[in-house]
């Protein structure tokens, strides 16, 4: 930074220098970095980003290849059910059905068991925003956003409010090993299926005595059998809001089709290493309507890796990439060579 | 008391009353406390993007409509106004203070018989006011009396039309009785009937009432607010018009509202953005419409339709509005307020530039008008004033011929000519002035030898001349000439001894090598623009009678004596040598007289003078009877000093395309002078058409004979298709001519060009010359002639000038520029940028403008791309979640992304960046091509943006879909959910458009790194903590996502996703830009860098300047004003004052001289 220099004016009185500070800000000097497409750094770019990108595809295909996974669709295999639901008088009698399949090998590592629905627009904007986190805190709550599910005409507000929770996934689904004829209940854990901060800290319970007098004054929502405080009778902490179901079935996804974890097996007995091999029974308590919208429902088996579920989509994403971007780096080369010799050819 | 009434006849009596109230008050500024906020807010408000935004906002507060939370809207429009509305309210602020400035300044009013200190603004129509030497007139005044002689004051009137030369008003001789007798001017009552308030100035009409007497008031009586008192004591004046009805204000009127190209190109992107918004919101809704009927009602068992809606067609109505609201960040509201921001800085730097200060003066560069920077690196023609433009307006002695020899140049012992920088010493001489400089020092040889032809010559310049001297203080000689050539020729012969001290009506006081001798002046023949010269004849003390005469060459060299031949013919050669070099000549002679003839003539002379019919011709025969048989005492050239560096600028200018037009008011002789002493015109140039027809006729047949050389261009298909298209104003594309011509065009038969139909014939022609140089031209012609370019030529024109003549072609040119310091400030004042020297020209357009517009560009094309990337992924999204108007992003994301997370990296960049440094675009000037041809942001660069950004929306709402669909998480929990779908779509897009900056910036300095690195933190950083569980807790309806970034972010496959998307829409990008720097390449891509580096380190030599040597013969004999010369005033003694002036030597201090004049 300069001084500033005084001019004596006529009137002998000096007054500061207008002359412009000399900094390299002011005087646009500051020192920079200027990265210029050129040659060598274009081709690398390409050729070093279109090796990665094929290493990594070839990795994600290569291990999803190592995945397990069984997705059977029962939305037409109880048909008998589904005829039922359609009509909704029936809502309190109860329906079962049961699909079999068989495992060819044994399932090693955790297992993990998902209900998928199709079809079901749980990305609707309207259906998104129906429902009150604030009541789902466990407070109380005057002004919602739960249209229509908000209360009954009586006055007597639903909890939990809104339409996703209106529409909670409410079938039951088990898993037997048929070993020898006989059925053995595969063991499964309803709980830690939700993230931490769902079930901590998103979802609570409003503080009473106990969890029905805490819900005293409200209504199950319209589509559901029983009270919020009656979804899991066995476990006071997966009970009322803070029931896994309820929590995984709140966090809207983001597609009309998409897949939530519903149970994992439980790694005891002989299921210590995973499922083994043989023939297998899901008993579904059939309850949730889908063929009024024109829906599916899926029961999945899955096994996880590093990189997720299986998902063909990344690894191909990633070798197509790969491919075009080191094949571009040819084209490139060839181009610049071409011109290159071009230039030298003009200049003799 | 002073008491006046003024009367408008013409006013009813309501409005005199009012008239009379007014007050010299004046306010340029637009608000006050009270009305700053509604009416900033109003015309905000008529900008039609806040407008939009309003409307969105009311949009939003229909429930059924209403797809986004209200802040995203308010927060951006809040934040737009305010920045808008405190740039308004320092603007304001700043009016305010100027205007407080003006009105406080102090006067003297006469108030009650006594002269008080007033207040400028408490001077009201009707008082009395006092005025002193250099004060600034206050209001309009009737000039009632002054402490000169017959009641003259002088005047200079440089603020008002930038002429620096004095001018004379002179007080009616019954108001000049009042005197200084502050008891008579009480008493005086008379009443004034005048025009109404109008910006003529140079016209008024009026009369007084005095006692009974009417008198009739014209302009020679007022003295106009804007002017200064010079070499007038005192003088008073009565106020007639004050504050805003003064000439000075009605001048200013409103200051026509410039915007750049870019402005009107952003205004039709705007609507073609709308159009598309419109378009995209259709579809959308159509598919809602469709969902509802196909999936929507059978989904109502989970979703039932919201209230009041019952069919699929009213919900796509209904969808339509809310995808309005969903889609509003197509429709940039920040990108007005950012554009405003980046032209602000890149001001700043013109501001700061300390290339473009002047030291001599202090007067750094100004960018006055903040708005029209990129224009400035669009520039295809300038039109240049001359006087002080190009010129410094200081006339120098540069050299003379006295007698057939040639002084001025300094020659070696071979004969060649070298280059000095000695100057002569002229102590001998006390008076001399000290700011002239001559460097032949074999001059003052012949002076001090007292060769009788040198001092003859030196004597002549001393006494043929109607410069009035100025003697404050002993020695300090101040001349007043009318034209500055004659007062550079008396100062030069002051310098070399023949000091002209003082004049009377009757003598001449002239100091000669010291020794006062006194000559009778006894007749002035005046100047007049057909003689072409003037004489004087005065009585020497010996007794001698002599006529001196100076004048033009081809005038005088009729006039001389047979016996000079010889001499004529060296002189000659000396005058073709001079008027070769660009110099202004003058040929000096003179004659004894004999006595008794004189007497005989003197006689006549009166007679003629004093004759009542043809007065002038009389004289006239007189005049050139007397005026013959002369005898040739040599020549006078007389430079007129170019600026610094204005060859040099005008050949860079020209290498960058840019077609230079000089408009000046002189004559064509000097015109052209300068034209070739700056490199404008030069002897390469195939011809120089010169244009001077005066009937429309001529005009039309000589423009159509300079036309036919190129007539095989203008083949007869342009000339028909011409004629057919319709009557519009059609833009006349560029057309090449066969060779390199220039043009001289004068005011008068440019008159008659710019009448009718020539108009075309005109500008197809002038834009085929290289050089256009229009002289003798009016300030409106100059106006016009920028406006007939604007008018059929899709360029972008700048206008360069200095004096008030210039002010309306600095105000119709898309960008004005004012050469401050100088004295006259109206240019300036009305300019949009002004420095203090024309060779900054180059670096404000070549620098300054080119990175500007690279800038400029850069940013639109960067902030339109980015827009649609955002945006257009809610698009894609609208058709797997039901056409819902579902957001994919976070409500905050919408809402912060173009105010928090974008704006600074992209605003880093266009504050910043420069393709090329300062010294490589002034060396390349092709550089500032691209930019004359729009290249760099145009509506197919738009188109490609928009392309751009579908693109990387497709791609950043795509790889997220695939790579959540169907899958887990590595923990077997559900992955797609839609909080973690929105916070990858979002990451992803912020790393691409922030790479995507980083890719578009190609100087990075600190900053630059600062702010996109902590763009990319920052958002980070709130995304955490928005995510939080606190603000969960404390604002659980605002922050739903909590959490979501935790889970997430911490996910192998959403980082796998994230880069894929970074790879595919970057990268593409990369090989596109780098395969067409190859094939296509542009001017900067030319310049390899190698070559670069190796410039920087070894900067190459300037280029030589070339000696202009030319061997055509162009003489002026300019040294005249064009006006007829103070002659008749100086005879009449009215000028003079009574007070003796100091007439001896003594011991002087050498002294300034000012010789910075105006010519007309």
């Amino acid at each position: 930074v300069n001084k500033q220099y005084s001019f004596p004016t006529q009137g002998g009185e000096t007054r500061p220098s207008r002359c412009p500070d000399n900094s390299a800000f002011k005087q646009q000097k500051l020192p920079a970095w200027k990265p210029q497409l050129t040659i060598a750094t274009v081709l690398p770019s390409f050729f070093l980003t279109g090796a990665f990108c094929l290493a990594v595809g070839v990795c994600l295909i290569l291990v999803s290849a190592c995945l397990f996974l069984s997705q059977i669709d029962y939305s037409d295999k109880c048909s008998d059910c589904s005829k039922l639901r359609e009509n909704s008088s029936n809502w309190n009698k109860e329906c079962y059905c049961s699909v079999n399949f068989t495992l060819k090998e044994d399932i090693l590592g955790d297992v993990f068991m998902y209900y998928g629905l199709q079809n079901f627009y749980q990305n609707h904007r309207r259906y998104v925003i129906s429902r009150s986190d604030a009541q789902l805190l466990g407070r109380n709550v005057n002004r919602s956003y739960c249209a229509p599910f908000t209360t009954y005409r009586n006055g007597t507000p639903m909890a939990p409010c809104g339409a996703i929770a209106n529409s909670m996934f409410n079938d039951t689904i088990d898993l037997f090993y048929n070993l020898n004829s006989s059925a053995i209940q595969v063991p499964v854990l309803k709980t830690g299926n939700s993230w931490w901060t769902d079930k901590n800290v998103k979802f609570r319970n409003p503080k009473s005595y106990n969890l029905s007098s805490a819900f005293a004054g409200t209504a199950r929502p319209p589509y559901w059998h029983k009270p919020v405080y009656l979804l899991d009778e066995e476990d006071e902490r997966n009970n009322g809001y803070v029931n896994e179901d309820l929590i995984i079935w709140m966090r809207v996804s983001a597609f009309a089709t998409f897949r939530n974890l519903y149970r994992r097996v439980k790694r005891i007995r002989q299921f210590a290493d995973g499922l083994p091999a043989g023939n297998y029974t899901f008993r579904i308590s059939y309850n949730f309507p889908v063929t009024k919208f024109k829906g599916r429902k899926h029961v999945i088996l899955s096994t996880v890796v590093w990189s997720g579920g299986s998902n063909p989509f990344l690894g191909i994403a990633y070798v197509v990439s790969g491919t075009a971007a080191t094949l571009t780096g040819f084209v490139i080369t060839a181009i610049h060579l071409k011109l290159r010799k071009k230039k030298t050819y003009f200049q003799k | 008391m002073g008491c006046a009434v003024i009367l408008f006849p013409v006013l009813p009596i309501l409005f005199i009353f009012l008239f009379f109230l007014q007050n010299n008050s004046i306010k340029t500024s637009k608000y006050n406390f009270f009305t700053f906020l509604p009416l900033n807010l109003f015309e905000q408000f008529q900008r039609i993007a806040n407008a939009y935004f309003l409307f969105l906002l009311i949009l939003q507060l229909i429930p059924q409509i209403s797809s986004l939370a209200w802040f995203t809207t308010v927060v951006p429009l809040v934040l737009v106004l305010a920045v808008s509305g405190v740039k308004d309210a320092i603007d304001d602020f700043n009016r305010h203070k100027s205007d407080k400035h003006v009105n406080n300044r102090p006067v003297q009013v006469l108030i009650n018989g006594m002269l008080k200190d007033e207040k400028w603004m408490n001077v009201q129509v009707g008082d009395i006011i006092k005025l002193e030497n250099n004060n600034f007139v206050t209001a309009d005044l009737l000039l009632l009396s002054s402490s000169e002689p017959h009641s003259l004051t002088y005047i200079e009137t440089a603020e008002l039309d930038g002429e620096t030369n004095l001018k004379v008003k002179q007080a009616l001789t019954v108001t000049a009785e009042l005197g200084e007798d502050l008891q008579k001017l009480t008493e005086f009552n008379g009443e004034v009937k005048c025009e109404a308030p109008n910006n003529k100035l140079d016209k008024f009409t009026g009369t007084l009432t005095l006692r009974g007497e009417k008198y009739a008031l014209d302009n020679e009586k007022m003295l106009l607010r804007g002017c200064t008192i010079r070499n007038t004591e005192w003088c008073f004046g009565l106020v007639i018009y004050a504050g805003p009805d003064t000439k000075l204000m009605q001048n200013s009127g409103k200051t026509t509202f410039k915007r750049t190209s870019i402005d009107r190109l952003m205004n039709v992107l705007v609507l073609v953005i709308f159009a598309f918004l419109a378009l995209m919101c259709l579809i959308l809704a159509i598919g809602n419409g469709i969902w509802e009927y196909d999936k929507g009602y059978y989904f109502q068992v989970y979703l039932p339709w919201a209230e009041g809606v019952n069919s699929a067609s009213y919900s796509g109505f209904l969808m339509f509005w809310s995808y309005v609201i969903i889609l509003n960040t197509v429709v940039p509201i920040s990108l007005y307020v950012s554009v405003e921001i980046i032209r602000l800085g890149n001001s700043f730097y013109i501001d700061w530039d300390r290339k473009m200060y002047y030291p001599l003066n202090d007067t750094p560069a100004q960018a006055r008008t903040t708005t029209l920077n990129e224009e400035l690196g669009q520039i295809k023609y300038i039109f240049s004033d001359k006087t002080g433009t190009l010129t410094q307006n200081i006339m120098c002695f540069n050299k003379c011929s006295i007698n057939g020899k040639s002084y001025g140049d300094v020659y070696d012992m071979s004969g060649q000519r070298i280059e000095i920088n000695e100057k002569v010493d002229f102590s001998y001489n006390q008076l001399a002035d000290p700011k002239f400089a001559f460097y032949d020092h074999s001059l003052v040889e012949a002076v001090k030898l007292s060769d009788v032809p040198t001092h003859r010559f030196f004597r002549l310049l001393s006494l043929c001349h109607t410069v009035m001297p100025e003697e404050k203080k002993e020695g300090n000689l101040v001349y007043q000439a009318q034209s500055p050539d004659e007062g550079a020729l008396v100062t030069a012969a002051r310098n070399f001894g023949f000091v002209f001290r003082a004049r009377t009506p009757e003598t001449i006081t002239i100091v000669e090598m010291g020794e006062t001798k006194i000559y009778k002046l006894l007749a002035i023949l005046d100047f007049n623009n057909v003689r072409k010269r003037m004489s004087v004849i005065v009585r020497s003390p010996e007794g001698d009678l002599t006529l001196y005469c100076k004048g033009a060459d081809t005038i005088l060299y009729e006039l001389l004596h047979s016996s000079c031949d010889t001499l004529k013919e060296e002189t000659t050669e000396h005058l073709n040598e001079f008027a070769g070099e660009g110099l202004r000549t003058l040929v000096v002679a003179y004659k004894n007289l004999d006595e008794d003839y004189f007497q005989e003539w003197i006689r006549r002379h009166h007679e003629a003078s004093t004759a009542l019919e043809g007065r002038e011709d009389k004289l006239s025969e007189l005049y050139e009877e007397i005026e013959k048989d002369l005898m040739l005492l040599g020549a006078t050239a007389i430079e007129d000093k170019l600026q610094d560096g204005v060859p040099q600028t005008i050949e860079t200018l020209a290498k960058a395309n840019i077609k230079i037009w000089v408009l000046t008011g002189d004559k064509q002789e000097t015109a052209m002078n300068i034209g070739y002493s700056c490199n404008l015109l030069n002897d390469d140039m195939e011809d120089v058409f010169i244009i001077e027809g005066s009937t429309s006729d001529d005009v039309l047949n000589e423009l159509r004979k300079k036309m036919k050389p190129d007539s095989f261009l203008d083949s007869d298909e342009i000339n028909i298709q011409f004629e057919k298209s319709s009557k519009k104003p059609k833009i006349i594309p560029d057309e090449q001519a066969n060779g390199v011509y220039g043009l001289v065009i004068t005011g008068h038969s440019l008159a008659y060009a710019l009448e009718g139909n020539l108009e075309l014939e005109l500008v197809r022609t002038a834009c085929l010359c290289k050089v256009v140089i229009c002289c003798r031209v009016t300030p409106l012609q100059k106006a016009q002639v920028v406006e007939l370019v604007k008018k059929y030529k899709k360029a972008v024109t700048l206008a360069i000038g200095d004096g008030a003549n210039d002010v309306s072609m600095i105000k119709t040119a898309h960008i004005g520029v004012g050469i401050s310091g100088q004295e006259g400030m109206q240019a300036v004042l009305s300019s949009d940028f002004s420095f203090a020297q024309f060779r900054y020209l180059q670096r404000l357009l070549l620098v300054h403008g080119r990175w500007s517009y690279i800038r400029m560009c850069k940013f639109l094309k960067y902030f339109f791309y980015k827009n649609f990337a955002f945006t257009l992924v809610h698009f894609w999204y609208g058709f797997f979640s039901g056409f819902s108007a579902q957001t994919v992003y976070d409500e905050w994301f919408i809402t912060l992304y173009n105010l928090v997370y974008t704006s600074l990296p992209v605003l880093g960049m266009s504050l910043f960046d420069q393709d090329v440094d300062d010294r490589w675009s002034m060396l390349f000037p092709q550089l500032y091509v691209p930019g004359q041809q729009n290249l760099y942001f145009n509506k197919t660069v738009f188109v490609k943006c928009m392309l751009q950004g579908i693109y990387s929306s497709l791609i950043l709402f795509f790889i997220p879909y695939g790579a959540m669909y169907n899958t887990m998480r590595s923990d077997g929990k559900a992955i797609a959910d839609y909080q973690s779908f929105a916070l990858m779509a979002q990451t992803c897009l912020l790393i691409v458009v922030s790479v995507q900056i980083g890719l578009d910036t190609s100087y990075w300095t600190v900053v630059n790194q600062f702010f996109i690195w902590g763009s990319l933190s920052v958002y980070f950083a709130i995304t955490f903590t928005m995510y939080s569980d606190g603000m969960y807790l404390i604002f659980t309806a605002s922050f739903p996502f909590i959490g979501t970034a935790r889970n997430t972010l911490s996910q192998p496959n959403v980082w796998l996703a994230i880069f894929l998307s970074i790879t595919l829409c970057v990268l593409p990008v990369v090989g596109f830009r780098f395969l067409k720097a190859q094939l296509k390449p542009t001017p900067s891509d030319k310049i390899p860098s190698w070559q670069y580096e190796k410039a920087k380190k070894r900067p190459p030599p300037p280029s030589p300047k070339r000696r202009l040597r030319r061997t055509s013969t162009r003489r002026s004999g300019y040294a005249f004003s064009h006006q007829h010369g103070f002659g008749a005033l100086i005879m009449s003694g009215r000028n003079m004052r009574p007070k003796s002036p100091f007439a001896t030597t003594g011991t002087f201090s050498p002294n300034s001289d000012k010789h910075k004049h105006k010519g007309l």
